[in-house]
């Protein structure tokens, strides 16, 4: 019978199976972020086991509040940099180099199609768009991976989703995404891998992938994936051009991760994404979700533009290209997070960052920023929100605020119209 | 091993997410008993309030999809350090079901219909809860009267409980 590719990927990396369904795997990365991660140090510490299982495959960086915005924050901040140094971590990201995890980490080259990785972060299954098995985890199974490098898994089952089809002008892979959970509900994939495949990936950048991968957790998935296919190799050329004589052949290598033809799958579902219409989130569940035509007079206070699902280069061109001329509404705020410093550099350069200005946005320096309510950009009670991130939850930006989850087009349009509103990049076919 | 007998505080609402167990703007903390204050402050629940319900309680029972949201492990510990050590769920988002039997505590998954029955039976009575672990096995009491209600665990949760959690277990075995 023919492997998915998670059951390859736990194959090639098997430890030990103490118990049926349970695979111990050896892990390629551990991610850390200064959020989860001190405390799985400190108790390291307090355990006579301050040590890491390979410096080189451990990555951290400071991205959820820096600068950083007290003195307890400064405190997180302090106790990373210092075990970095301790440990001879060299790929560790502070202040000036730093960037929102999930982008800066495949941006540095640290993913490869076949590796296994966590992080204390449930977004963590963004890398699966390199054809990983990545995996967001707490802070106990982080101190396990820091100290031995390995970390316990259930059976990878997989659900196949096939996105077929070609978007409709301004229709983009965040609303896809949308789409898809909307149809599997918050825990339509609790304890399955959901495999991205279909015309509609194949023809999506490394960046779309990523934000569908991003946002498979809110379907409760353990990991997103993709098959490593010439897009992936084009993306990590530069990384790995050393290794192969050609992209060619480095696919054929990596091709070892694809999946089988008869691989089996518990669940199979076909999205035709030239049927959707830009989707907004509304209440506070991800899987509560609906056209954008149907809200459209939903005032805001504030649109946040960035974060691990949509704070990528390309996400930033879309919103300046509708943004360029014009300005937000009087009765709004917006920001702007470009995802990582590079990010950031290529907005300079591009000018997309004056457009952003222009327009009446704030810019912030990398960081997760408002998504999660807990350094800048807080939302104040009753306050909406229309943001590009991944998480709607009561509170999610602040306490008693309302946040509405959508595409970076959707929230440029939106940001200028002071309403909920589809950008001018969608011709609505019904209206 | 941690104790797993207490009052029950009973949670009629799905797909509670970490958020509302503990709010991100407490992951600053350092230490997890300085989340203590915080438990479950920004749950939104019809007649639920954190000031009377949390304290005097020391298990959860509640719908499905428990702990849906964010992989902190501060969600777990902030029920541990205000004394819950077990949740019984209909079910749980992975991480945090992980994260509960990671820590040596107990994220229970019972059917739906004895969910049900748990809520239509015992919502407004004064209900103590013991989970035997070993022996897979709920013993409910309330009004005088005992009911016992068995439960499926796997070997390898069951295993991380008795060793205290999974930094204890990895490090015998690994």
């Amino acid at each position: 019978m023919g492997k998915t590719i998670v059951e390859k990927i736990f194959e090639s990396h098997l430890v030990d199976k103490p118990y049926k369904g349970i695979n111990i795997l050896k892990l390629d990365r551990v991610f850390c972020h200064e959020i989860t991660t001190p405390i799985a140090i400190s108790d390291l510490i307090a355990k006579g086991k301050d040590r890491v299982f390979d410096p080189d495959k451990i990555k951290a960086v400071i991205d959820h509040v820096t600068p950083a915005k007290d003195s307890k924050t400064a405190l997180q901040g302090k106790i990373m940099r210092e075990w970095a140094r301790r440990q001879g971590i060299k790929d560790f990201f502070d202040i000036g180099q730093n960037g929102v995890c999930h982008a800066l980490f495949p941006e540095k080259g640290f993913v490869m199609p076949g590796h296994t990785i966590i992080m204390g972060d449930s977004h963590t299954c963004t890398h699966g768009a390199f054809g990983a098995f990545a995996a967001g985890v707490g802070t106990t199974d982080l101190e396990v991976g820091i100290l031995k490098g390995v970390c316990a898994f259930k059976d990878a089952l997989t659900i196949k989703i096939e996105l077929k089809g070609k978007f409709a002008k301004g229709v983009f892979a965040k609303d896809a995404i949308l789409h898809v959970i909307r149809e599997l509900s918050v825990n339509g994939a609790t304890n399955r891998v959901i495999e991205f495949t279909g015309d509609a990936v194949r023809h999506m950048s490394m960046e779309e992938r990523m934000t569908i991968c991003n946002m498979a957790v809110e379907a409760g998935a353990t990991s997103g994936i993709c098959a490593p296919d010439m897009v992936t190799m084009d993306y990590l050329w530069k990384f790995i051009k050393d290794d192969y004589k050609s992209k060619q052949e480095a696919l054929e290598k990596f091709s070892e991760f694809c999946p089988d033809e008869d691989a089996e799958y518990v669940d199979h579902f076909i999205f035709d994404v030239s049927e959707l219409e830009p989707l907004v989130t509304q209440g506070y569940k991800p899987d509560n979700v609906i056209e954008i035509s149907r809200i459209e007079e939903t005032k805001v206070d504030q649109v946040y533009i960035g974060s691990c699902t949509n704070g990528r280069i390309e996400d930033l061109r879309i919103a300046a290209q509708i943004l360029e001329n014009k300005h937000i509404a009087d009765s709004v705020r917006a920001i702007v997070s470009p995802a990582t410093p590079e990010i950031f550099n290529k907005a300079l350069q591009e000018g997309l960052i004056k457009i952003f200005m222009d327009a009446g946005f704030c810019v912030t320096n990398p960081t997760c920023g408002a998504c999660l309510g807990m350094s800048n950009g807080v939302l104040a009670p009753d306050e909406v929100a229309a943001a590009t991130t991944n998480r709607n939850f009561f509170g999610r930006m602040g306490k008693g605020g309302m946040v509405h989850l959508m595409s970076p087009a959707s929230a440029a349009a939106t940001s200028i119209a002071g309403k909920i509103a589809n950008s001018e990049l969608f011709e609505n076919k019904g209206a | 091993m941690k104790e797993f007998k207490g009052k029950v505080l009973f949670l009629d609402k799905s797909d509670i997410n970490t958020d509302e167990i503990i709010p991100a703007k407490y992951l600053t903390e350092n230490t997890k008993e300085a989340l203590k204050p915080y438990l479950m402050e920004d749950l939104k629940l019809n007649g639920f309030s954190p000031e009377n319900d949390i304290e005097n309680n020391s298990i959860v029972i509640t719908r499905a999809n428990f702990g849906c949201g964010s992989s902190r492990e501060h969600a777990p510990w902030a029920l541990e350090v205000n004394g819950y050590n077990v949740v019984i769920a209909q079910s749980f988002a992975r991480i945090f079901q992980q994260n509960m039997f990671n820590c040596g505590m107990a994220a229970i998954e019972l059917p739906q219909k004895t969910i049900d029955h748990l809520f239509d039976t015992y919502l407004s009575k004064e209900t103590i809860v013991e989970v035997d672990i070993k022996n897979c096995i709920i013993l409910i009491e309330a009004d005088g009267k005992k009911e016992e209600i068995g439960f499926e665990i796997s070997e390898f949760d069951q295993e991380l409980i008795f060793a205290g959690g999974w930094v204890e277990y990895a490090d015998k075995n690994y």
